[in-house]
């Protein structure tokens, strides 16, 4: 029993799994397979996630008069549901491609420089020796349990005040960094860049900045992968903020979502038609980094 | 990296013991460029959160305790008339109740939910990327969707899950109508949303209890069900604290899911459902114009945050270190019997 860590060590995990299946052991040990019922299971749960997405595809593909008459009409898609994407990118009451770029321009904006603003203020507390560093970073901390709706009213005076009632901007700069980000570069940056290798930097005599460009940044990157996905994630669905400071001639998709269910209530099959369009995005951003997103929860991501 | 508890954040901070201080890199390099850049570099956090977190939340008190319209902007003094105006409507009263049970309706089974899958996942499964993956897929899918999805399934006539409470004989629940059936409804959707982002920091805090526990908990004869209660449960005690204090300041925050339940999202006819956040919405922007009412209930919300996130941080921490606990002692005890059974075979 005791050699398996030792053939893992020595030939891999692979050979580790291999050997650990050859010796057949049982005694309830913690590295056997479980039985079917814990993959049925887990099944039904991921059964439970699709399951809604699924059925915006069959109620897009529908119509007003089917959605009436049956709760499910149909079974499958079909090609009625690029008939209701049409008619939803055509719709009237906002342009949906006018949406589309503004959630794009909001999600990539605000990503970039909370990744940016993130890396270099973690840097500077996992790195860098200043009087009050330990203090101020006990203080971003403490600024996480505070809840956004608490200034939200003030703040909407300001953004008045700048005219900025219905421009990105409005959106934008509130969220440009985040104590969050802060924290979990500050966090990955203690463990991934080694002092030594700042220091060589130094000696070799690198500015500060030069440091942090060829040295942190670099070092960084894997964190601030996972940090740039959930930024987005968080952006691309944000609906209250940007429902208080952005208006119906320039909104962005979720609050174009929500026009269509003011204007068209009674037409469902053209909402989740909508619905669809609005998640498609993150749909196939989540097939290529879906990974990370799970990575980077398991490593301490705390919600957006 | 571990999953961050909020109980030891001493722990997390400080890092090792660090080398020793070594003044001046080098003589040549600019002292200028050494002092101020950490500052300089920490500095765009602390601005923005100076003029768009500190400075409103000030300033919030200081609208709260004046009149001021969303057109015609600052009016009088009215020192707390806005905060007794607040409670002196039924709105704000109905909007707590809702909160709190929407709250709890989410929060409880969620947790629970969580913690299970989670214990489906930490098993050596096959295609384990793949499982993660497909518990976390309704992560991507926006509340506002959700909230549209669901707010279909579950609508009054012809809904789909009306429909299969028919097929087992159950008759239509009026979910848009009856307050604790819309408050069932909206909390599906959190629910729906956050269980199995939830289940990978259980996960992941699950992951990091040492293996050694469970080998001498077999030995000592506990079963599957014994080993769940009696190791993993206490063992994972600061991240349960700390996923139900996060769902504590999101939950009593939430907005998006009420206002896409119907199509006016106004929080139901007689305001089944409407939430404090909502309120506060309705209040400021849609409606009464009125952001200095807005500004009072704005302070309320963030006291019952802190009340609730308190409360619920002692019933964690009393539930989680209940009898069911292993003392470090026992532990220990049960490790050398471990240690002694491998010894003889």
């Amino acid at each position: 029993m005791n050699s398996i860590p030792a053939i893992e060590q020595v030939a891999g995990r692979g050979a580790a799994r291999a050997a650990a299946r050859k010796t057949g052991r049982k005694v309830g040990g913690y590295d056997r397979r479980p039985g079917v019922l814990n993959y049925i299971l887990l099944g039904l749960v991921v059964v439970i996630g699709l399951a809604p997405l699924y059925y915006t595809l069959v109620i897009g593909s529908s119509d007003t008069v089917s959605i009436a008459q049956k709760p499910l009409p149909q079974w499958y898609p079909d090609a009625s549901l690029f008939t209701n994407f049409k008619n939803v990118i055509n719709a009237e009451s906002f342009s949906f491609w006018q949406a589309v770029g503004n959630s794009v321009i909001i999600a990539v904006v605000v990503s970039a420089s909370t990744v940016l603003l993130s890396t270099l203020a973690g840097f500077a507390f996992a790195k860098l020796r200043f009087p009050g560093r330990k203090g101020l970073l006990v203080f971003v901390i403490a600024t996480m349990a505070i809840p956004t709706q608490l200034g939200v009213v003030p703040l909407y005076i300001i953004m008045s005040k700048l005219n900025w009632i219905g421009h990105l901007q409005a959106v934008i700069v509130p969220s440009l960094v985040g104590a969050f980000g802060v924290f979990w570069m500050t966090q990955y940056l203690e463990e991934a860049l080694p002092y030594e290798l700042v220091e060589a930097a130094r000696v070799d005599g690198a500015s500060m900045f030069r440091t942090f460009w060829s040295i942190a940044l670099p070092a960084a990157r894997p964190a601030a992968a996972m940090l740039a996905l959930f930024t987005f994630v968080a952006q691309w669905v944000n609906f209250f903020w940007p429902s208080i400071v952005l208006n119906n001639q320039n909104p962005t998709l979720p609050l174009a979502i929500r026009l269509l269910q003011q204007n068209y209530f009674v037409d469902y099959s053209l909402i989740m038609a909508g619905v669809f369009l609005m998640t498609l995005p993150l749909l196939i951003l989540f097939a290529f980094a879906g990974r990370q997103l799970v990575a980077g929860i398991m490593a301490g991501a705390v919600k957006g | 990296m571990s999953v961050q508890s909020p109980v030891e954040p001493e722990s997390d901070l400080a890092p090792a013991p660090r080398q020793p201080r070594r003044v001046g890199f080098s003589q040549t390099l600019s002292r200028w460029d050494v002092k101020v850049s950490p500052y300089l570099y920490i500095s765009p956090f602390f601005i923005l959160f100076f003029v768009t977190g500190l400075f409103p939340i000030l300033y919030t008190g200081y609208v709260s305790v004046h009149k001021w319209q969303l057109l015609q902007g600052q009016g009088d003094f009215v020192g707390f008339k806005n905060f007794t105006d607040v409670f002196d409507q039924k709105d704000f009263w109905l909007s707590l109740r809702n909160t709190l049970s929407i709250f709890i309706l989410s929060s409880v089974p969620q947790v629970i939910a969580a913690i299970l899958i989670a214990a489906l996942l930490d098993q050596n499964l096959r295609a384990k990327t793949f499982w993660r993956m497909g518990v976390l897929l309704p992560y991507v899918v926006a509340p506002v969707a959700v909230g549209l999805i669901f707010g279909r399934l579950f609508a009054d006539q012809s809904g789909l899950i009306n429909s299969w409470l028919g097929a087992i004989g159950i008759d239509p629940v009026l979910w848009h109508v009856d307050p604790l059936a819309s408050h069932i409804a909206i909390a599906s959707m959190v629910n729906f949303r956050w269980t199995g982002y939830n289940a990978l920091i259980f996960l992941a805090a699950m992951q990091a209890v040492p293996r050694e526990l469970y080998e001498a908990a077999i030995i000592d004869g506990a079963g599957r069900a014994r080993q769940f209660f009696s190791v993993t449960i206490p063992q994972i005690r600061a991240t349960v604290i700390f996923v139900v204090i996060t769902s504590t300041i999101g939950g009593l925050q939430i907005f998006d899911e009420p206002r896409v339940f119907d199509a006016t999202g106004a929080g139901g006819a007689s305001r089944q459902w409407l939430t404090t956040t909502l309120y506060l919405y309705n209040t400021g922007w849609s409606g009464q114009y009125n952001l200095g009412r807005a500004a009072a209930i704005a302070w309320l919300l963030f006291l019952l945050i802190l009340v609730i996130g308190m409360v619920n941080f002692w019933v964690t921490k009393r539930i989680s270190t209940g009898d069911s606990n292993l003392s470090k002692k026992e532990i220990k005890a049960a490790q050398k019997r471990y240690e002694a059974q491998r010894k003889q075979s």
